[in-house]
């Protein structure tokens, strides 16, 4: 292959590589100081570009230099910087203490919120920057033209990562950032005004990933989906880097940009495969990333968030599960279509949400990607009716094996790493996932799905669709809740509460969690596969992020401290959303509002209020 | 008949030396206390004989079998039951569930699915709490107890496996001194009753000097010296770098008190 063409493809490499660290590294920073994983980090970035094309091209008409479109593109990362600052006091503040998975789903709620914020002020249709004046021409390098704001961003990226080790190591702040990365307590016990500190903090790590938006919008459009396509690829290099080390998400940054920009010569189809390889791979080899430092063990031990012991049905919830079920039985006898076609979906998302919480509730193990094993049920028994011409039974079948097997696969990885990082890992998995279905045209049919998955003509009416479903959820869920109550789900909560006395009775914690990952991988495809079949259709939505977050507002809203709780915060959030869903235009607005609300004021769910009712009679 | 043997153990953190060519041996029914100050190495030869930490170099030999490097858990397969510094159990579950769970792990029913967990081997923990002399507690949520009952729960958690040999990561630290005599003068028991051998770290020249059977003393990741409890006492080096005038006068009473 040509040299100067090898080159021109590095130096590309190189300025993608440029601005994700400038974006990365505010999250790193940000993560080192609260210990938040700030999903929020991908909406700053698009309103640093929505600010800018909206502030820079004013600023271009009083006059066409350089000097203004550079200060227009500082004024909006300052922009972002204060709104930063803003979700410091307003959220993130109340929300340092609470564990992890209600701090990923609350920031997870400001993203939903921001994109319903921006499409409402800036509208559907992306907005195209102007170019930097003094930077549009190309500049020809051994005979390859390259456009010379590549060239500049390619510089930005050192120059951010110089400017920041000035900070970090010259100043006060700078100084206290690491000391509070190192060992926040001690910062605290030092008498240092954390309030300000995490305030400033927050200012910095927004103002970055404004920055990185703003600098993109000679290059591409601001969209509403800038958000979520950037944090993905954000979590992965701070994840490759070490959570808290600004050098090892420039090295990651690196490291992904030259892979990406030689990966898409070789398997042009799937470099996002190939980038999230390099992460599975480094995280087994080194589970606290390049650079990173393992996080420093709890001093005191605490009381596990999730499943304590489960008690069994009391008479109280016996009869409540009765009428329930009987009245659920009942339900095509008089409800009309839609009532069930509702109970329908509400009882395959019962089940996901059930094996969902096996994982989190029971095993301490937070998945934020279960939609991939959900999606690739719904993608297995779609693809095996409509391209393989199997009838219904075969391919209900095949879900759940391709729930399992998949969760087998991504499983071997995930399981040895824990907390924050096995969250970023499944979240890595599932949109490796969504990539393929979404990319992979000629099979999957990519974004449009594939239509035509329908059920064997015996199960055809929806009546008797119902009962099938009815019959296979529920005898799941049963299934899965007397795991729970067996030594197997004894095992893993003992090896949830304490990793280091599980293995000194002899128990392989890594297999017990691999073997967990693996069924509750199974149960969500055969949920998936049941879903497919009651929409006739798949599509990407399916295996998404935001269809995990349902999974997980789910639980979180029937409480994941309580074994059933997930079957009725299923029930109960698919009924919000389809009562409020077709009322408003903003329904994510909502969604992410009732989340943080929940995080905020009700963190232990329906299930959690039903137990304490319980307690007080 | 040696049980235990630890053979030129080296380890260290970057430029730290933890242990140097640490060497003992322990019979079965013994109890053997590493003592020495703060960061001498304590712990480091612990967590190498326990399978948490791998040696740099040497041996650890368990019934002549060489366990060096295993996994805790296969150390526990082999026969070694420990507690922890800071003690560990399972907070979610009662004091009976958390010995009901060594059991089960012990049997091999940990993939167990489908038989009902609170009902497996009631009977046998209830036996081993009444051994401790925790049974009245059997059905309370273990973080509700005292910090020294959670200690005394931990020891029939390692009990469970049928240990040979128990190791102890400071047994008495956090206790009131009633407990701790209490705690150490249980496992000096158990341990001669049943045969097993003792190997426990402890700042409590109280509780060494009553029960140990012979003493190593490591400073500096290195055993000064190794003897019976006078030995150990009378060696003047350990009086000048350790024990010091009052560690010489309570190993004195304690010797006198536990005669």
């Amino acid at each position: 292959m040509d040299p100067s063409f090898l080159l021109v493809q590095s130096l590309s490499g190189l300025a993608s590589a440029s601005s994700l660290f400038v974006i990365a590294s505010g999250l790193t920073l940000v993560f080192g100081v609260t210990r938040i994983v700030n999903f929020a980090h991908g909406s700053f970035y698009m309103l640093g570009a929505y600010v800018a094309v909206t502030v820079v091209p004013w600023l271009l008409e009083i006059d066409r230099s350089p000097w203004l479109f550079f200060a227009g593109v500082l004024i909006s990362a300052a922009v972002v910087g204060l709104l930063g600052v803003a979700m410091e006091l307003l959220l993130l503040r109340r929300i340092y203490k609470v564990p992890e998975l209600f701090q990923l789903l609350a920031t997870f709620g400001v993203v939903l919120m921001v994109q319903d914020a921006v499409l409402k002020i800036w509208g559907p249709v992306d907005i195209p920057g102007p170019r930097a004046p003094g930077l549009r021409h190309g500049v020809e390098i051994f005979g390859q033209r390259f456009p010379a704001y590549e060239l500049f961003l390619i510089v930005v990226g050192p120059a951010v990562l110089g400017l920041l080790w000035l900070l970090m190591h010259r100043t006060r702040f700078g100084v206290l950032i690491r000391a509070a990365t190192r060992d926040r307590e001690m910062v605290g016990a030092l008498g240092v005004n954390q309030a300000l500190l995490f305030t400033g903090t927050l200012f910095l790590g927004a103002f970055l990933a404004g920055l990185g938006g703003a600098l993109q919008i000679p290059r591409v459009s601001a969209s509403a989906q800038m958000d979520l396509s950037i944090i993905t690829e954000v979590f992965v290099v701070t994840v490759i880097g070490g959570m808290g080390s600004v050098t090892g998400a420039f090295l990651a940054a690196v490291l992904i940009g030259q892979l990406q920009a030689f990966g898409v010569l070789v398997f042009p189809k799937i470099t996002l495969v190939l980038v999230f390889l390099l992460m599975a791979v480094v995280l087994v080899i080194k589970p606290w990333g390049l650079l990173g430092r393992p996080e420093p063990a709890a001093g005191r031990a605490a009381l596990p968030e999730g499943i304590l012991s489960p008690r069994g049905f009391g008479g109280a919830e016996r009869a409540l599960l009765g009428v329930a079920v009987a009245s659920l039985l009942a339900l095509p006898l008089f409800g009309d279509a839609y009532a069930v076609k509702v109970a329908t979906e509400v009882l395959v998302f019962a089940l996901a949400a059930f094996s969902l919480n096996f994982l989190v509730g029971n095993g301490g193990i937070v998945s934020f990607g279960h939609a991939a094993y959900f999606g690739l049920g719904a993608y297995a028994a779609g693809l095996l009716v409509t391209k393989g011409g199997l009838p219904m039974e075969p391919a209900l079948l095949a879900a759940p094996l391709a729930g399992g097997l998949f969760a087998a696969l991504f499983g071997f990885f995930v399981v040895r790493l824990s907390g924050i990082y096995l969250a970023m890992l499944t979240l890595a998995f599932a949109q490796i996932a969504y990539a393929v279905c979404f990319q992979w045209v000629e099979f999957t049919g990519g974004d449009n799905g594939v239509v035509g998955v329908w059920p064997s003509a015996w199960a055809s009416s929806r009546h008797v669709y119902f009962y099938l479903v009815a019959a296979c959820a529920l005898g799941a869920i049963l299934a899965l809740r007397h795991v729970i109550y067996a030594p197997f789900g004894a095992t893993l909560r003992a090896a949830r509460d304490s990793e280091p006395r599980a293995d000194a009775i002899g128990i392989d914690v890594r297999t017990h969690r691999w073997l967990a990952f693996t069924l509750a991988g199974v149960a969500a495809g055969l949920a998936g596969g049941l879903y497919a079949f009651s929409k006739g259709s798949i599509d990407p939505t399916m295996l998404g992020i935001p269809m995990s977050v349902d999974f997980l507002a789910m639980i979180l809203l029937g409480g994941i401290q309580t074994v059933m709780g997930a079957v009725v915060g299923a029930a109960a959030f698919h009924a919000i959303k389809d009562v409020f869903m077709p009322l408003t235009d903003y329904w994510r607005f909502l969604l992410g509002a009732s989340i943080i609300a929940l995080v905020l004021i009700f963190p232990r769910g329906l299930g959690g209020a039903w137990g304490a009712l319980r307690a007080r009679t | 008949m040696t049980l235990l043997a630890a053979e030129a153990l080296n380890k260290r953190f970057g430029g730290v030396v933890a242990a140097r060519d640490v060497a003992f041996a322990l019979s079965a029914g013994e109890m053997l206390a590493i003592i020495g100050p703060n960061g001498a190495g304590k712990s480091t030869t612990f967590n190498m004989v326990g399978g948490q930490l791998r040696p740099d170099s040497g041996r650890v030999l368990l019934g002549g079998e060489d366990i060096t490097g295993l996994p805790p858990r296969e150390v526990c397969r082999m026969g070694v039951g420990r507690t922890f510094q800071v003690a560990q159990t399972f907070l979610s579950m009662s004091v009976i569930e958390n010995v009901q769970m060594a059991l089960i792990a012990h049997a091999g029913r940990t993939r167990d699915m489908l038989a009902p967990t609170s009902r497996l081997f009631r009977q046998d923990a209830l036996a081993l709490l009444a051994r401790v002399g925790m049974e009245a507690a059997a059905d309370r949520p273990i973080g509700e107890l005292a910090y020294g009952d959670v200690k005394t729960v931990e020891l029939a958690i390692a009990l469970a496996a049928a240990p040979r040999l128990l190791l102890m990561d400071e047994p008495t630290a956090g206790m009131a001194p009633r407990e701790r005599a209490r705690l150490m003068q249980l496992t000096a028991g158990i341990a001669r009753e049943e045969g097993i051998g003792v190997l426990f770290t402890e700042h409590d020249m109280d509780a060494v000097f009553a029960h140990a059977d012979r003493i190593l003393v490591l400073v500096r990741g290195e055993i000064i010296a190794a003897g019976t409890p006078e030995q150990v006492r009378d060696d003047p080096e350990v009086q000048r770098v350790y024990l010091g005038t009052t560690g010489v006068r309570a190993a004195l009473r304690a010797r006198r008190a536990h005669g």
